[in-house]
Formats: structure tokens, sequence, C-alpha cells
């Protein structure tokens, strides 16, 4: 595909070009400290210059001299929070002089253009689309806002130290699911299409063909960000954790972890949700709300007067044999994309990667459960 | 089928079966017919308190019956409510027995504690279905003689001399007739059925079914032959929110009755 070029001063013709199309612009933006998604009102906004200084437990936002927007690679939420929310209104229920009736919540999706996700946030949406659309029952909520979804990713021109998505596969590139795509250099953007919406949007912006040099830089550039400190072992090395349910590195993992549920919440593909019925004051309506939740919670797995996972062990246990191997039986791929947000929001600085590894480490000691 | 949206239900009618222990009978108010297999759940809604998943314990002249055991924050008022109140209900969820597979077996029954329903439910049914089952064995254990459900049910079930009911309780020291003393396991040595042309099928608590499957290998049994129902968090229904998993599988969608030979890697695990 041939690429084409869009110079710096005329990002903002993007922009007006998603809002012309009825696009409401959501793009990455410095706020407390991070890098969030927010309704983007012009380029100006966005994280010129900041990128983030990442390790286990530790996310700080440096500003660089570079005049780049996408230089940063992750903040502490993709687009996870924008289609399976974090609190949504499932139905309500009312006393009415004809006994009790429940109304469903209508879905009300906004149409949405993101700027700036990465090749680990699409292959997220990938896996949560598996989890919310393609079982017996469609999550109504998740499917109506994913209709309504305009992606124009980025692809990363380098890599935070947290970062593993090239072990993964899903990184640092886009490989699939957006409708325009950047590889951002210094005066400018490439830009490929990667459907007619994307298409018709980019026929309205002034691009010039990319030369030679401007395609080997946005190479070296993508080449830069392939050199990743952290290694996730293979699917078919993962699967194995579940013949490593009694070694003793969960206890190890159990002492430090806090069962804060952090991992889960800044997880991309994480998907537990809870409900609970709230009631008006004069006990006429009540709405059945559902919520974010954690695996790491102890209610999470609560039956009738007892607790299945009582220990952070079993929680730890649960969360990480879940998403990389178990998650491979149900969903076809491992849970884990590479984004690495897992290990820089940990507060004690449990890294996945290094557990993963130190798990899978050493012979399965014998299966006394046969 | 109600999935998202609960449907209302009346309390029709109202059981105490112990202290604590309530059977609801429930008239839908839906002309649709209401079609579930024995070992599915509904999730029940009460007014403000919220859902709570609950097994079909039968159906009985239109009425779909459910016993409770009022232990949580909305079970305890749930079963409070009166005759002629009204209550939500979303379902039915879940995969329940294959009695249409097993037709022309032996069947054995396993059961302990309170939470039988599912297993309940299978027996009522091929009971009044008593000609296409072969010999018909019901194991229930309990704690204390008075805590066996449904009294009435199981003294039918021995009289009609077409079922072969044994009961032990484990934490008795007095005899009685028809009961053992001891664990429901230990009842199986004095069962009569045909363990190479049987179908076992067993709820309870995880600890008491690890013991019957023990048993029953020694008794040769094939892994085969025998059906679970697990008991897990269900808080859709629908192997969304994730409470329910076990392994790789949401016991929601995918069980809550398993064909024991798919989970046996995943049982008796701790914590999982």
């Amino acid at each position: 595909m041939t690429r084409r070029f869009l110079p710096h001063r005329h990002l903002q013709r993007l922009h007006q070009a998603l809002v012309q199309a009825g696009f409401e612009v959501i793009g990455p933006q410095v706020k407390d400290d991070a890098i969030l998604f927010a309704p983007l009102n012009n380029i100006d906004e966005l994280p010129w210059g900041w990128q983030e200084q990442a390790d286990a437990g530790s996310y700080r936002l440096q500003h660089t001299a570079g005049r780049r927007a996408f230089a940063w690679n992750t903040g502490p939420q993709g687009l996870k929070p924008w289609l399976f929310q974090p609190r949504q209104v499932l139905w309500r229920a009312e006393h009415t002089e004809e006994g009790l009736r429940f109304r469903a919540v209508e879905p009300e999706p906004r149409r949405l253009a993101f700027i700036g996700l990465r090749g680990c946030d699409l292959a997220a949406l990938a896996i949560q689309d598996r989890h919310f659309l393609d079982g017996p029952h469609a999550d109504r909520f998740y499917q109506a806002q994913r209709q309504q979804l305009l992606i124009v990713a980025v692809n990363c021109g380098r890599s935070a130290s947290t970062c593993f998505c090239v072990s993964t596969g899903d990184g640092p590139e886009a490989r699939s699911g957006f409708d325009l795509l950047l590889d951002e250099l210094d005066d400018g953007y490439l830009l490929q299409t990667g459907s007619e919406r994307g298409a018709a949007i980019a026929a309205q912006l002034p691009l010039k063909n990319a030369s030679g040099t401007q395609v080997s830089e946005a190479k070296a550039w993508l080449a830069g960000a392939r050199r990743q400190q952290r290694v996730m072992p293979s699917e078919a090395e993962l699967v194995q954790l579940v013949d490593r349910l009694d070694h003793p590195r969960w206890q190890q993992v159990a002492e430090r972890c806090l069962a804060c549920g952090n991992c889960t919440s800044v997880c991309p593909t994480c998907f537990c949700s809870k409900q609970e019925a709230e009631g008006d004051i004069r006990g006429r309506q009540a709405e059945q709300v559902q919520r974010w939740d954690s695996c790491f919670s102890e209610q999470h797995s609560y039956i009738t007067g007892k607790v299945v996972r009582a220990d952070i062990r079993h929680r730890y246990r649960q969360w990480l044999v879940h998403k990389l191997a178990t998650w491979q039986q149900q969903f076809g791929r491992s849970g884990c994309v590479g984004c690495g947000r897992c290990i820089a929001w940990c507060p004690v600085a449990i890294d996945l990667v290094e557990e993963a590894q130190a798990l899978l480490a050493d012979k399965p000691q014998e299966d006394e459960h046969g | 089928m109600a999935e998202f949206l609960p449907m209302t239900a009346t309390l029709a009618a109202k059981k105490m079966e112990l202290p604590g222990v309530h059977t609801l009978s429930l008239a839908l108010d839906t002309q649709l017919p209401f079609d579930f297999d024995f070992g599915q759940f509904n999730m029940l809604y009460l007014f403000g308190a919220g859902e709570v998943a609950i097994s079909i314990m039968g159906w009985d002249q239109g009425l779909l019956q459910h016993t409770i055991r009022a232990v949580g924050r909305v079970t305890r008022p749930l079963v409070e409510l009166e005759v002629g109140q009204q209550l939500g209900l979303r379902g039915p969820f879940g995969r329940g027995w294959p009695l249409a597979q097993l037709q022309g077996r032996d069947l054995v029954f396993i059961t302990a504690g309170l939470g039988c329903a599912p297993v309940v439910a299978a027996i009522h049914h091929v009971v009044a279905n008593r000609d296409q089952y072969g010999r018909i064995v019901i194991l229930q254990g309990v704690k204390h003689h008075a805590d066996l459900l449904w009294q009435a049910q199981y003294r039918r079930w021995q009289t009609l001399g077409e079922c072969q009911v044994l009961l032990a309780a484990s934490e008795e020291h007095r005899h009685r007739r028809r009961w053992r003393l001891g664990l429901v396991t230990e009842l199986l040595e004095l069962a009569e059925f045909d363990s190479g042309h049987c179908a076992v099928l067993m709820c309870g608590p995880e600890i008491m079914m690890l013991a019957a499957l023990k048993q029953l290998a020694l008794q040769q049994v094939d892994d085969d032959a025998v059906y679970l129902s697990m008991e897990r968090n269900f808080q859709c229904g629908q192997g969304l929110c994730g409470h329910c998993q076990l392994g790789p599988y949401f016991v929601c969608k995918d069980g809550p009755v398993f064909h024991y030979p798919q989970i046996k890697p995943w049982l008796g695990r701790e914590g999982l």
C-alpha cells in the first residue's frame, strides 16, 4: 500500500474531517499526571512532547524537547472504559399501580473517533469483542457503542520499559482493526487507510505522497520500538501454567500482593463485572447497576456462606492462570496483549512477565491430584 | 426466555421446609411457555435488594418451584415475601442434566447438604417417567435427621417401591429406621445398580462429590457415567460477568451440570 504524508501543520484538518463526519473526537491528553483519553477539542490538546517513564510500580510523565504528540506508549486506560463502562445501569424496576414493572435501559452510544490507539489497544479490543459480542448473549451496551467507533491508530515509535507487545505479537505496529493508521515522524505523519470509512476521511486531507526517506524513517522508528526489555513466554509455554497450580511461587507473590485490583482495572482485556441493586429513597424505583469487578476481591468468588478463593494466593493464581492460560481455551489466544499496564500500575511492583517466567522456569512438580 | 430483563412472577404459595428454608411456588406473569431443563437455574430478583441465583427445584401445576435457604442479603428478605406479592425472574440459565440421553440406564442420585435442589428436580422427572429408566437409587446425606428437606417427598419415593432410597446422617448418634449413621458415600456400597450400565447424578459440597467419585471408581463405575452440578457465584447468568469461572469454564453457561470427564482436572483443587 502506498503511504501518504500529512504534514504536522495539517493535523488539525484530520480533526476537522472527523468532526464533519459527525464524530466526537477522543484523544490522549495529559490529565492527573498521566495520559488519558478524553474529548479532544483541537490538536493542541494532544500531549505534545510528553512521554512516560514507566517501570514496575512506577509511571511518571516527562516532557521532552521533541515535538511529537504520540511519543508516549500507554496511559492507565485505553478503550476499555468507553465500551465496557465502569458503571452501567442495566434496567429499572418500579412499583406501579399495576404492579412490579421492569424497564430495560436503552444504550445511548456516541459516535466516537479515537485518535492515538496502539497495536496493543486494538488487540485488546479484538479480545473484548470476542467476549462481549461473540458468545451466546452479546452485551447490549458494548455492542451498541462498538458499532459507533472510528479508530485512528498510531504505530509506536518507542517502547516504555514495561512494554512487551513484541513477544505477545500485538505491537508495536497496529496490524488490523483501525480505520486510519499513522506513523509519527518529526515533521508529520505517514498515513495508511484500513477501511472505506477511513479512506473517506483521508480523501479530505491535504496529503502528499510519502518519500522513500520518510518511509525508511518510519521503519527505523518501529525497529527501535521493537527493542523491548521484557519477553512474555510463548502461548504454548503459558498454557503449561495449568500444571503449576501448586507452585510455591504463588505463595511468594501473595506475600507481596495487596489484592487491590489495580492490575485488573488497568488491564484492557479484563471483563469481570458485578451487579448491584440501587434503590431510590422513596422505595418506588430501583436500578440494577453493573460495575467493574475484580477477581482480587473477596466477594468475587462468594457462594452461599463461603468464599471459594479465600487466600490472595488463590486470587493471584486465578488472575494469572486465567489471563495467560485458560483464556487460550476460552478465546483462542492469551488474554495478555503486552501493554504492561498491570506492571506499571501495581503499587508493589509485581511484574506479570517475571512471575510467568518464574512459574515456568522449572519442571512441573509431581501432580498429587492426578 | 428472559435473559437480560426480568419478567415478573407472583408468589402463589410458600412452604417452610425447615427453619430458614422455604419453597416458593411462583406463577409467571406471562402467557409464553417457560421451557427449562432440570438442573438449570433462575436469577430471582427482589425489589430493591437484588438478584440471587436459585436452582429450579420443580414444576408443579403450572408453578415454578424454588427452594431457598435464607442466609444472604437477598435470600433473607426474599423468603419474607407474602403470597400475592411479586418478584422478578430471569432465566432459565445454564445446562441441565442430559436426562433424555440417560434413558434405559440405572440412575444413581447422590446429594448431600441443603443444596440438592438440582438433583431433586431431576428425580421428580424420572419418577414421573418411571418406565423410561432402569433402577433408581437415591442417596442423600445430611448432618442431622431433621436437616432432610422435602421429607414427605422422600417418604413417598421410599414407599413407592420403585426406587431405592438410602439416607445417611453424619452427626447423629441415635439410630432411626431407614437411616444410616455416617456419610452419604458409605451408602454407595448398599446401592443396587448395574455399574456397567448406569448414570450417576450428583450435587452437593465438592468434598462430598470427591469422596463419592473415589467410591464410585472402587465400584467400577466409569468416569463417563458421572454428571455433577457445580456451584459458583452467578450474577449475569450469561457467561459475561466472569464470577463463575472454574478453570476454562464459565459454570453459568458451560454448566452448572458438567460431564465428569470434562471438569475432572479442575475438581478438588483448593481455591479454584
